[in-house]
């Protein structure tokens, strides 16, 4: 056992992952029938920007009822907190938000003195769906590692919805999560931003209007992978080679395209490029429509990754994993890329020796900087809470000055920024998605549990009412079924 | 901030140096967990003398001399076990370890003690997690897959085309010290490593039940071979699959004085176990056990202890399809003896503390948490007597926590191992202290 967990940490840590989420369409972007009428309309399939959401969300909030909170200890996950707080949830949204706000009649009461309550936390890096459990070869679906550059694969279409892991998930408290691929490649794929809602279909889970993410990945697993294969890269400066290739491709491709639609634009005679799906997924990056999420622990490459995005024209949103984030704050905070870590994981590999569990913290500290605790795991997305307590107490211990109620943004209004969610969930703010969890006490208490956990202001967990607590059809019916 | 580090780095290397001296230490105004027959004091005095406990109590007296360190309400707990552990044997995860053979002379009579090196740098950043002990234990080669992402079973363990006897046993696990400066090694031998369920029945062939018999088979060898030695060693005995380190190795296990630690998960496979342990009269620890609860009863009558990681909750494998949070408590509840151990024993062997908290959230009264990485641990090894709980005549291996042990937000200020204080820092301390300013006019490879 502890030879598989050592398998599994170094390969889940040796994954990164991309988002994938329910991109928009692409802004300007119409229809080439529509600008003249003249050129006949590709056929289906064949034109990136028809139907550019070819998986579209079907997400649907369960049933609510107006819903008072009242008493509790408020996070806002806007840095504050609020003593005897009120949360007023309206509508499936966050209505008000207040130290003394009076309820209104037809409310749902929800007595919450004794209690802690924090916005809904933001996994921003899981492979629950993808490497989903039991943890067997036929659910292994993460790393497309056949080819080091495969931005035309996409998570979502290896989610399987009935993954227990969701549902041990959201007792944690988790309503958002990003589901990558894996870190095997280059560049690995496109991630999907999710709801944690149980649900037949991915499509069910799918965040409406969430950006998707390209992960990309740095470092020893790509290297390791293909090199093992005896085929590029099989070094780091072969990565590099490889990252700056498939971007000067898609720049490429989007030249034709734009070329093409300026043509049929003005009724000329025009040949449209073939449809690449892996091109496509990187035009959009370069068009700033897709979040990039890059897998890189080590201080020097992270740099180097950001000069690649310069030299190509696209944002890094946040550097995953970073064990050595801390040895370059000022440099992450300065072109505002957010850091996605852990508190007690490093070691593992060469890539990982220098990790520390105050990189959150001295990252957060950095002025600008943004520090997130995330999983990559489907045990420690269970606990975000106590992995961001352990950070917090690193962070005090190296003598900077750090509230709860600013750490408590690490897992949660730091992710939604960093997935591109952030105007409709991660703080109780009034007008974004109720997604909250009452905790039976502070949440940094390694005894803290969620007693309930809304989603769009509906109850989708409660820790003693057994009609909201779902499980998989997987689990139905195996040892143990009904008294886990 | 430089001048103030190097400041700090200069005391505590003379406060390190001054511990080396046989000194008398009075720990005064603790909050103090025992985890002995005192239970909690709630305000006492710990009392160090000659590496050793001298005294633990509400009225201990602070004898002439001693230096004093007034605790001012802080706990006092004695210092953690990290079983399962990796520790002293691993360095960078994927450099691979000491503590996995495949040798097909070379099974049971692998013996950790050799591979222990107390350099490594994760010994620092396990104390700083409150860990004063480890249990270094072998690792089982692996059998057949299904529990590993990327294809990496295609590589791994397999069919090296002879007998397989040899992998049926790991090898012998030691308890070790984590103190700075000492030979690691407490006490060898302690238990001998054998995979159950899937990871077995891989070694075996393939099923389960063919595991069962290849042990039985090995372990009648060893007999025949205790009675026969004369003629093994004339050759004029039937050929035994296992080579002679190997039989020599197993003896004490057939004469019931070592242990079998039986890495096994799933419910029916524990139960075989335990049939087993009855049936060759060998003694057990079980480790894993994440479906131990289901047969709760069974463990507890058979008097078996359990190691075991109480964050394992998922149907991670088709050997855990019933695993849950309460598998600690519950067992503990049935009247089994439970260790509490970490994810991987190794460079996260720090979670230790955490893991227990988790266990008391799902429902474990407190102090047994606390005995499940103290006390029992320590008796489950055979080192109860020197180590595992605050009590005079012990090893005085105990840390000063800011707060309850278990709680994140606690740290601890000072961590005493057989009486020496250790140096509260790390490589990764260091790191951060070269890092925390990014501002200064040299290079950070200046700042050391």
């Amino acid at each position: 056992m502890r030879l598989l967990r050592w398998t599994v940490a170094l390969i889940a840590a040796a994954a990164v992952g991309g988002c994938a989420t329910t991109a928009p369409p692409a802004k300007g972007a119409k229809p080439s029938a529509e600008s003249t009428g003249k050129p006949k309309p590709l056929a289906p399939g064949l034109d990136p920007l028809v139907r550019a959401d070819a998986f579209p969300s079907t997400y649907r909030p369960m049933p609510s009822r107006p819903t008072a909170l009242v008493g509790a200890q408020v996070f806002t996950g806007t840095g504050a907190l609020i003593e005897n707080g009120v949360v007023l949830v309206r509508d499936g949204k966050i209505e008000a938000v207040g130290p003394n706000l009076p309820v209104p009649a037809g409310y749902d009461t929800v007595d919450g003195k004794g209690k802690w309550i924090t916005p809904g936390l933001i996994d921003a890096h899981s492979h629950l769906g993808v490497y989903a459990s039991p943890s067997v070869p036929a659910n292994s679906d993460g790393n497309e590692m056949t080819n080091p550059v495969t931005p035309e694969v996409w998570a979502e279409h290896s989610v399987w919805p009935q993954d227990p892991g969701f549902n041990t998930a959201r007792i944690g408290g988790v309503t958002t999560l990003l589901v990558l691929p894996g870190s095997g490649n280059l560049i690995g794929g496109r991630g999907v931003v999710l709801r944690n809602i149980p649900a037949r279909t991915v499509q069910d889970m799918k965040f409406p209007g969430a950006p998707y993410a390209l992960k990309m990945a740095c470092g020893e697993n790509p290297k390791r992978v293909y090199g093992g294969k005896g085929r590029a890269p099989s070094t780091r400066m072969g990565n590099v080679a490889g990252y700056r290739q498939a971007w000067i491709n898609a720049a490429d491709y989007a030249r034709k395209w734009d070329d093409y639609r300026a043509k049929s634009g003005k009724g000329e005679k025009a040949d449209p490029p073939k449809r690449d799906l892996g091109l496509d997924t990187l035009a959009s990056v370069l068009r700033g429509e897709i979040m990039v999420e890059n897998h890189c622990y080590r201080a020097d490459e992270m740099v180097q990754m950001i000069d690649i995005s310069k030299e190509f024209g696209y944002h890094i949103a946040a550097f995953h994993h970073a064990v050595e984030a801390y040895k370059i704050a000022d440099i992450l905070a300065a072109n505002d890329i957010c850091v996605a870590t852990w508190a007690n994981w490093w070691g593992a590999k060469m890539e990982m020796l220098d990790g520390i569990e105050a990189n959150a913290a001295l990252v957060g500290a950095a002025k600008g900087g943004c520090a997130i605790i995330k999983s990559d795991d489907p045990d420690v997305i269970q606990r975000l809470n106590q992995e961001a307590a352990e950070a917090l107490a690193a962070g005090r211990a190296a003598g900077l000055s750090i509230t709860e109620a600013e750490a408590i943004n690490w897992i949660t209004s730091n992710p939604a920024k960093a997935l591109g969610i952030a105007a409709q969930t991660g703080s109780l703010v009034a007008g974004k998605r109720a997604d909250i969890v009452i905790w039976d006490r502070d949440p940094f208490s390694i005894y803290a549990r969620p007693d309930r956990v809304y989603l769009d202001g509906a109850i989708a967990y409660d820790r003693r009412d057994p009609r909201y607590q779902p499980k998989s059809d997987f689990e139905l019916g195996q040892p143990g079924a009904g008294a886990r | 901030m430089r001048k103030a580090l190097l400041a700090a780095g200069a005391f505590a290397a003379l406060a390190f140096a001054a511990q080396a001296e046989a000194e008398t230490i009075a720990i005064t105004h603790a909050r103090i967990l025992t985890a002995g027959p005192a239970g909690e004091i709630a305000q006492g005095t710990v009392v160090i003398r000659d590496g050793k406990i001298a005294a633990v109590g509400p009225t201990a007296a602070v004898p002439a001399g001693a230096r004093v360190i007034d605790a001012a309400g802080a706990t006092v707990a004695p210092g953690f076990f990290a079983t399962g552990s990796m520790l002293g044997a691993v360095e960078v995860g994927s450099l691979g370890n000491d503590l996995s053979v495949d040798n097909p002379d070379l099974g049971a009579a692998f013996d950790v003690q050799y591979s222990l090196n107390p350099d490594s740098i994760l010994l620092p950043v396990a104390r700083l997690g409150g860990l004063t002990s480890a249990v270094t234990m072998p690792i089982p080669s692996r059998g057949r897959g299904g529990d590993e992402h990327e294809g990496e079973t295609l590589t791994a363990g397999g069919d090296d085309g002879g007998s397989r006897s040899h992998a049926l046993f790991a090898g012998q696990a030691a308890v070790i010290t984590l103190g700075k400066g000492d030979d690691l090694l407490i006490r060898a031998r302690v238990g001998m490593v054998v995979p159950f369920g899937e990871a077995g029945a891989g070694v075996a062939g393939g099923a389960r039940g063919a595991e069962i018999v290849a042990l039985k088979s090995a372990l009648r060898d060893v007999r025949d071979y205790m009675k026969n030695k004369a003629a093994y060693d004339r050759a004029g005995y039937r050929n035994l699959p296992l080579s002679k380190d190997d039989l020599e190795a197993l003896i004490p296990v057939v004469q019931g004085r070592m242990p079998i630690i039986a890495d096994v998960h799933r419910a029916s496979d524990i139960r075989a176990v335990l049939k087993l342990a009855r049936e060759e009269g060998f003694k057990v620890i079980l480790s894993g056990a994440e479906e131990g609860w289901l047969v709760a009863g069974d463990i507890a009558s058979a008097g078996v202890p359990v190691l075991l990681n109480p964050l394992n909750d998922r149907p991670e494998s088709y050997e855990m399809l019933a695993a849950s949070m309460e598998n600690a408590a519950r067992l503990q509840a049935a009247g089994v003896t439970v260790a509490i151990e970490s994810d991987g024993g190794a460079h996260r062997a720090r979670e230790t503390r955490y893991n227990a908290g988790n266990a008391v959230a799902h429902g474990m009264p407190y102090a047994a948490a606390l005995a499940a990485v103290t006390i029992n641990p320590a008796k489950i090894f055979g080192v109860a007597d020197r180590t595992g709980s605050l009590e005079p005549g012990k090893d005085a291996d105990l840390v000063i926590w800011t707060g309850d042990p278990f709680e994140p937000l606690s740290q601890p200020t000072a961590v005493f191992i057989r009486g020496q204080a250790q140096p509260l820092t790390s490589r990764q301390i260091e790191l951060r202290d070269r890092y925390k300013d990014l501002n200064r006019a040299l290079p950070p490879a200046y700042s050391h």
